[in-house]
């Protein structure tokens, strides 16, 4: 399995939930494709729900940076929530932890969109 | 017997198309060889995501997925370590003027991360340049550390 992301709305923040594996080729381009279309269509508040994601490697690293300022070049906001152990340990390690905004819980993620 | 398989060397040497299938494959071949190694859970994870990013570094960086040119793939496994050895035939790159992804100024690029992921997740990394062209990747993995 490779990766399956879904859109829903919560208010006006856009959530994308995200499973399987965010890897270089049909992984990260994805990922890539749905948060340029999110954006493109004036989408400014975006969630990505990242529970369900098994493995990430440093492709699937570089594409949810290239999300966060792309969506920031738009005046938007990018923000992960769920994270699994292995992914917050490759955040931590490439110091991309402070850089996102991290939430454990939906309700308080959404409402902390300015 | 678990114990038994983790403690017998045992040794595979292929070559590989220049494809993100490869990737895939040796991920699975070397994951099989430090399972029965006996590495736990983490170290699985570890060593799954370090032999991908240095595939990914042969066939996308060093062979630029060329038809005509193949990675060397050898993994050995005994009772204290994993050497797993991917060797590529591109025109090699400047190990020594790899930018450093945690500085400031590459925080937010969106490349450029799988060697430093490589060094961070094993024991020993080792790069090389093979005459007449290409490059090797060493990484070991050891059992107790």
């Amino acid at each position: 399995m490779s990766v399956k992301l879904s859109t829903r709305q919560v208010g006006d923040v856009s959530v994308v939930d995200v499973a399987g594996r965010i890897t270089l080729g049909e992984g990260s381009s994805a990922l890539r494709d749905t948060l340029r279309d999110m954006v493109s269509k004036g989408q400014k508040k975006i969630l990505l729900n990242l529970g369900d994601v098994s493995y990430i490697d440093s492709s699937g690293i570089g594409e949810l940076v290239s999300g966060f300022t792309t969506v920031a070049n738009s005046n938007g906001q990018l923000k992960l929530l769920n994270l699994t152990k292995r992914v917050k340990d490759l955040l931590q390690i490439t110091k991309l932890y402070t850089v996102f905004d991290v939430h454990e819980d939906e309700a308080t993620a959404v409402r902390s969109f300015a | 017997m678990p114990d038994r398989a983790a403690h017998e060397s045992e040794a595979v040497e292929r070559l590989f198309e220049s494809t993100l299938a490869s990737v895939e494959r040796v991920e699975e071949i070397v994951g099989g060889l430090a399972e029965r190694a006996g590495f736990d859970e983490d170290d699985l994870m570890k060593i799954g995501i370090a032999v991908r990013e240095a595939m990914v570094n042969a066939v996308v960086h060093g062979n630029r997925y060329s038809a005509n040119k193949k990675v060397r793939v050898s993994v050995v496994k005994n009772s204290e370590r994993l050497t797993v050895r991917v060797a590529d035939e591109g025109e090699g790159f400047d190990f020594e003027g790899l930018p450093d992804p945690l500085a400031p100024e590459n925080l937010l690029k969106s490349s450029g991360r799988g060697i430093f992921l490589i060094r961070s997740f094993m024991d020993e990394f080792e790069m090389r340049r093979l005459e007449p062209g290409g490059t090797e990747l060493v990484l070991i993995k050891y059992k107790s550390k």
